[in-house]
């Protein structure tokens, strides 16, 4: 998968890293702005309420 | 076959890398959240001091500041109306219809133990005697810890009145904090009990 990845990757071996950090890089604001605040309250680790 | 393998390989790192990360979004990210929203609110607590309205705020508004010396000099929190996930998230949350700070009855907050700035993360450490201060707009109250107790999620005759006692009629103004336990769990209640030992009115600004 990520072999298939890196082949797709434009440009030469800088290049393809630069492209790299920008996925990886994108992966991560995705998840922490957009998936990790809507999974946060289905896991109920931290339930402080009675009742 | 290899390249299946390969590929499922990649995934369960993966997968294993976007939990990590998941667990430091819990612990930092979530703080982030409580800290804007607590800027707004002490600010806005500081803001309406000077016109001293009493008496109900509305739903998400700020009703006091909670400091406990125990926690250090610098433990502050401000505490939002309601305790739906949304209020929770911005600080320890005010029980709607339980008592007023202050107030002859209970007043009943209930904070984060490990997320969102984990404002009661450590209220397991209050021992008897130990103050427990709200700067409401009118008066600063001083609570005492009268005790802590480790109860179901649902027995909620803690927070009644007179905790304990569903129905009874209040004749002390007591304060009670509730947060999860144990840490990282949703199984039980940390409960801590205070009562009001000393109200200081405040001077208009």
């Amino acid at each position: 998968m990520y072999a298939f990845i890196w082949r797709r990757l434009p440009g030469n071996r800088a290049a393809k890293l630069v492209g790299t950090l920008l996925l990886l890089g994108l992966a991560g604001l995705v998840l922490w702005y957009g998936v990790f605040p809507w999974l946060e309250p289905r896991v109920a680790l931290d339930e402080v309420t009675v009742g | 076959m290899r390249a299946i393998l390969r590929t499922i390989g990649e995934l369960s790192i993966t997968l294993g890398v976007v939990l990590l990360l998941f667990c430091a979004y819990l612990l930092w990210g979530t703080s982030a959240y409580t800290e804007r929203h607590q800027r707004l609110l002490q600010r806005q607590l500081e803001a309406e001091q000077a016109d001293k309205p009493l008496g109900k705020v509305e739903l998400g508004g700020a009703v006091a500041l909670i400091r406990i010396p125990r926690l250090g000099a610098s433990y502050k929190y401000a505490i939002v109306e309601g305790v739906e996930d949304e209020h929770l998230r911005q600080g320890p949350g005010h029980y709607p219809g339980s008592a007023q700070p202050g107030e002859v009855g209970n007043f009943v907050v209930s904070g984060h133990r490990t997320t969102y700035a984990a404002p009661f993360n450590r209220i397991d450490e209050l021992k008897k005697g130990d103050p427990i201060v709200v700067d409401a707009r009118e008066a600063r109250y001083t609570y005492q810890v009268t005790g802590t107790k480790i109860v179901e999620p649902t027995e909620v005759d803690v927070i009644e009145p007179v905790p304990g006692h569903p129905g009874k009629k209040a004749v002390k103004a007591l304060i009670t904090l509730s947060t999860c336990h144990p840490e990282y769990s949703a199984r039980q209640r940390l409960i801590v009990f205070g009562s009001l030992t000393k109200t200081e009115e405040r001077d208009v600004i």
